[in-house]
């Protein structure tokens, strides 16, 4: 296939909007001397880029089904009727399984990962992306209280540490170590928490901090190809952003991903004195080496929070009042739901939605921080083309500050910024940004020998959120997806797992049977859950 | 041969410890499973649907589905229903099915823990997997239920009597039975709290007020009990069919699932339901992820909408609105009330069963499949959401029910 005279924007290989051809054989971009497909696609006119890339989200697994089921009042008003290509489902801020994969190949995604899944609940993570359609898909495994973590952190037994982490990510068919507010996640189930890097875990003499280096140095030394990916303590809380620096800056030289970094970015010593503490964040992703983010922007309307950080849901079921769900997780984790409304008058939501803007805006190197919305944390991703066109337009930014809370232009940064995204910027925060954070070498860049996913749209600087809301053509492993921005075919993705390996001691394997409820033989996800499986080695 | 690890396909307990040895393909002997396991499993055999039928005559496979899909094609307002005794990829299957058909469908949370879905929708739920039960617990109250008929090897595996992490075992425990009278369960009780049938919503109200020092006295057994719940380190509630079926139904759930919240300002508590059938769990998974919605779903529209009582399957049949069925892995005839079965057999009604059953008694075209758990694979989750492996222990030239539902979607796009 020739995607024919598109106005290519390729960052990774320096391309930044030239006029070019593109060639694809075999669901592979090649060079034009390998082409045997001549099929054209006439591009002329139109803007090519590689296959979004989707850094953190959540689409699949026990939490977010416990929100679909939870919130009935949430699927009504947002329907999705089936045609001949595309299953029936719902929305909106939790969106059935079907709807997931279709709603990110219109924008023009083509890989999405799903960013929390407690180990024994994999197979049901697993099992739900067989149902996610278009798109290439993976896990990141929860372990930042999983019990075998924190004995080996305890007992000062790395290298136990570093092959049960091999293991877990093989048993649950996982790509990267997650972890979510280290050690409070494990005091939670007595009800409490961990407010600093050197509280101590219940039970086990540990610290967060000590989880948190152990577990970069293990990701390290197994060659991950992504980092750890934190979401740091005291998230949502004023004044945060000091721990999130404390944890950026100790982790070096490790390499470090930390998620959703608005819900850390936040100064002020209560809600009262709540202040942008974005430009700080900035300030030590620009002198850090080794360390990447998301942001997780706010989205004005209703949202769905859900995260494994238990003791924080419960707080904002406390702030909220609205009605809440946890589920905790023998030996590993715990979650919590809670739906949230983000509303543009209120002055706390305001400049939450500030932050993310200000820290997409203000780390001058695009390849450290990335555009999500820690779906549907801080709002649905089919709201990423509204913020590209706010990073892309400061009269556009201008607009929105006028309808926000006052306050904003006092305790952020952001009127006073003058920095508009490029194009090319645009394709770094959601495609080869987070390709290159992902190790994914494949994807993120339409270099010969990168996979045929590729996002082509009518560009109208006018209307830039229209734009990227729904793609001219969204072409995966070569084959065309979406058109028009409607579903076109019935395809289905790949799911990437490691090559790692690795056993457990006869002691593991006796704690194992003691103290879970369903037999060793019974946990590993089994390949009959990975109808594609995409094998990548770890070196 | 003798087969390990094996996930017991009779109860929301979903054990996976069970050893079972077949010999000749016939299953002889059962080893860890309860009672009641061990006689389904090595009846498994017995009772068999032998043959498809089509108004009581022996036809081929083929011609039992042919004759399936055009009843269901050419019905105004079919309706599906069942699933919570089949594994998740048949379940996917028959929501797809629903899907092209316009069809409506519904699980048998819709007669069990129905109410408890509802409550979940109003208030939430906070619940753990039964490990942190074993490993944290020293107050664990049954309300409502009888696992000690029910769900026999719930105590030993996963409450009462295991040593968990940071408990030994039975003795450093509090176990609490609450029902309207002495079941089996209550006999292992530290204590049994003996309430009139249809008074839950209100003594757990009463509990509530009491907890947020609204209301200085409660009748001594609920106030001991309101300070036990404070005063433990980890608490759990497990519930049945006697909280979610008595009078007050989802009014009882949402008030349990209130004070299980209102607890937590004090101490750690969590609240589960005891599913009765071993997928139920998986049935109101499924149909989430797919449709947005656990139960009493209607895809008249192109779309789903759900609307229990108007969706659900004995409602639909008892106002007698669909005018054919397809029932999968269940028994309707035995357990519906009477004007919603008598439906079931004025109208074209397709069973895919195992086994002979009522509900095959009086089925237009029966048809006979494996059985999920023995004679297939697939996924199962367990009453907490843990999702488990079934394996196949007995080969059968039958086909599993995602086989066939996989031929009626075939033919009904053809
Ligand atoms: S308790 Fe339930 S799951 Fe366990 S063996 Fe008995 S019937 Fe099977
Ligand atoms: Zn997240």
């Amino acid at each position: 296939m020739i995607i024919r005279n598109g106005t290519v924007h390729d960052p990774a290989n320096n391309i930044n909007g030239e006029k070019m051809d593109i060639f694809v054989e075999k669901g592979k971009i090649v060079d034009e001397s390998d082409l045997k497909d001549t099929r054209e696609i006439d591009a002329s006119g139109l803007l090519v880029m590689p296959g979004g890339v989707e850094i953190h989200t959540h689409i699949a697994g026990s939490k977010v089904n416990i929100a679909r089921i939870m919130r009935p009042e949430d699927h009504r008003k947002d329907v999705v009727k089936k045609t001949q290509y595309r299953r029936s489902g719902t929305g909106y801020t939790v969106p059935t399984t079907f709807t997931i994969g279709y709603r990110y190949a219109e924008m023009g995604y083509t890989t999405v990962w799903e960013a929390a899944t407690p180990p024994l609940g994999a197979r049901h993570s697993h099992e739900e992306l067989m149902d996610i359609p278009l798109v290439d898909k993976g896990i990141f495994t929860l372990m930042g209280s999983n019990y075998f973590v924190l004995k080996y952190t305890e007992e000062g037994e790395f290298e136990k540490l570093k092959n049960f982490v091999a293991w877990l990510l093989y048993a649950t068919r996982g790509y990267a170590v997650k972890i979510v507010n280290p050690g409070g996640v494990e005091n939670w189930k007595w009800g409490k928490n961990v407010n600093s890097l050197d509280d101590t875990v219940q039970n086990f003499n540990v610290t967060p901090r000590e989880i948190l280096k152990n577990l970069a140095r293990a990701a390290d030394e197994l060659h991950l190809p992504h980092s750890i990916h934190i979401h740091c303590n005291n998230l949502g809380s004023p004044g945060n952003y000091a721990i999130t620096k404390e944890t950026i800056e100790m982790l070096a030289p490790y390499r470090r991903h930390i998620t959703h970094i608005q819900f850390n970015s936040y100064a002020g010593e209560d809600w009262a004195t709540f202040t942008s503490g974005g430009s700080d964040i900035a300030a030590v992703l620009n002198k850090s080496k080794n360390v990447t983010c998301d942001v997780g922007q706010v989205i004005f309307g209703d949202a769905t929070t859900m995260t494994a950080d238990g003791p924080w849901q419960h707080t904002l079921f406390k702030l909220s009042g609205n009605k809440w769900a946890n589920s905790d997780v023998e030996m590993e984790t715990g979650a919590g739901i809670v739906p949230y409304k983000f509303k543009k008058k209120n002055v706390v939501n305001a400049i939450q939605w500030s932050i993310g803007l200000e820290v997409l805006l203000l780390t001058k190197d695009p390849y450290k921080v990335f555009l999500t919305t820690d779906h549907p944390n801080a709002g649905p991703f089919y709201f990423y083309p509204h913020v590209m066109e706010l990073l892309m337009s400061k009269k556009k930014r201008e607009e929105m500050i006028e309808k926000v809370h006052p306050l904003v232009k006092e305790r952020s940064a952001l009127s006073s910024i003058d920095r508009e995204y490029t194009l090319s910027d645009i394709a770094v925060v959601t495609r080869a940004g987070t390709a290159q954070a992902l190790g994914m070498t494949a994807k993120g860049h339409l270099g010969a020998g990168a996979d045929a996913d590729i996002s082509i749209y009518n560009f109208d600087e006018e209307n830039i959120q229209k734009s990227f809301q729904k793609a001219a053509y969204t072409i995966k492993d070569g084959v065309i997806v979406v058109k028009d921005g409607n579903v076109v075919a019935d395809y289905m993705g790949r799911t990437y797992i490691l090559d790692v390996k690795a056993d457990l001691s006869e002691e593991e394997k006796r704690i194992f049977s003691k103290y879970y409820t369903v037999q060793l033989a019974n946990y590993p996800v089994e390949d009959a859950y990975l109808p594609r499986k995409e094998v990548v080695t770890c070196a | 041969m003798i087969h390990e690890n094996v996930v017991c396909p009779f109860c929301g307990c979903l054990c996976d410890d069970i050893v079972v040895t077949t010999e000749d393909n016939q299953i002889t002997d059962v080893k860890n499973a309860c009672a009641i396991s061990k006689s389904k499993f090595l009846n498994h055999h017995v009772n068999m649907l032998e043959s498809a039928l089509v108004d009581g005559k022996e036809v081929s496979m083929d011609e039992a589905v042919d004759r399936a899909t055009e009843i269901l094609s050419s019905a105004d307002n079919p309706l599906i229903y069942g699933l919570s005794s089949t594994e998740c990829e048949a379940q996917r299957h028959a929501i797809h099915l629903a899907e092209l058909l316009g069809a409506t469908i519904d699980q048998t949370a819709s007669v069990c823990h129905g109410p408890t879905i509802l409550g979940t929708q109003d208030a939430g739920c906070v619940k753990c997997t039964l490990g942190e039960v074993k490993n944290r617990a020293d107050l664990i109250i049954y309300w409502g239920c009888n696992p000690a008929e029910a769900h026999i090897r719930h105590f030993r595996r996963y409450s009462v009597f295991p040593e968990g992490l940071f408990r030994k075992g039975r003795n450093e425990r509090e176990v609490v039975v609450v029902d309207v009278r002495a079941t089996a369960s209550a006999r292992i009780a530290t204590t049994f709290v003996k309430t009139e049938p249809g008074t839950d919503f209100e003594n757990i109200s009463l509990m509530r007020a009491y907890l947020k020092g609204k209301r200085d006295s409660l009748p001594d057994e609920l106030r001991d009990l309101v300070e036990k719940m404070k005063t433990c380190t980890f608490g759990i509630i497990f519930f049945g069919l006697g909280l979610t079926m008595s009078k007050g139904k989802h009014l009882n759930v949402d008030a349990a699932l209130r004070l299980v919240r209102d607890l937590n300002e004090f101490t750690k508590f969590s609240i589960t339901p005891m599913r009765g059938h071993y997928n139920v769990t998986g049935a109101g998974s499924t149909m989430a992820w797919v449709t947005g919605y656990p139960f009493s779903v209607n895809f008249a529209l192109g779309y789903p909408l759900s609307n229990p009582g108007e969706f659900s399957a004995v409602d639909v049949l008892a106002r007698k609105e669909c005018d054919a069925a397809l029932i999968i892995a269940s028994d309707p005839a035995a357990n519906f009330p009477a004007e919603a079965w008598k439906h079931l057999a004025d109208i074209p009604t397709i069973v895919m069963d195992p086994k002979v059953s009522l509900t095959t008694r009086i089925a237009k075209v029966s048809i006979p499949v494996a059985t999920a758990g023995i004679e297939a694979e697939g996924t199962a989750y367990r009453m907490d959401g843990i999702p488990l492996r079934l394996k196949k222990i007995v080969q059968t030239s039958r086909p599993s029910d995602a086989a066939v539902l996989t031929k009626m979607i075939e033919k009904v796009r053809a």
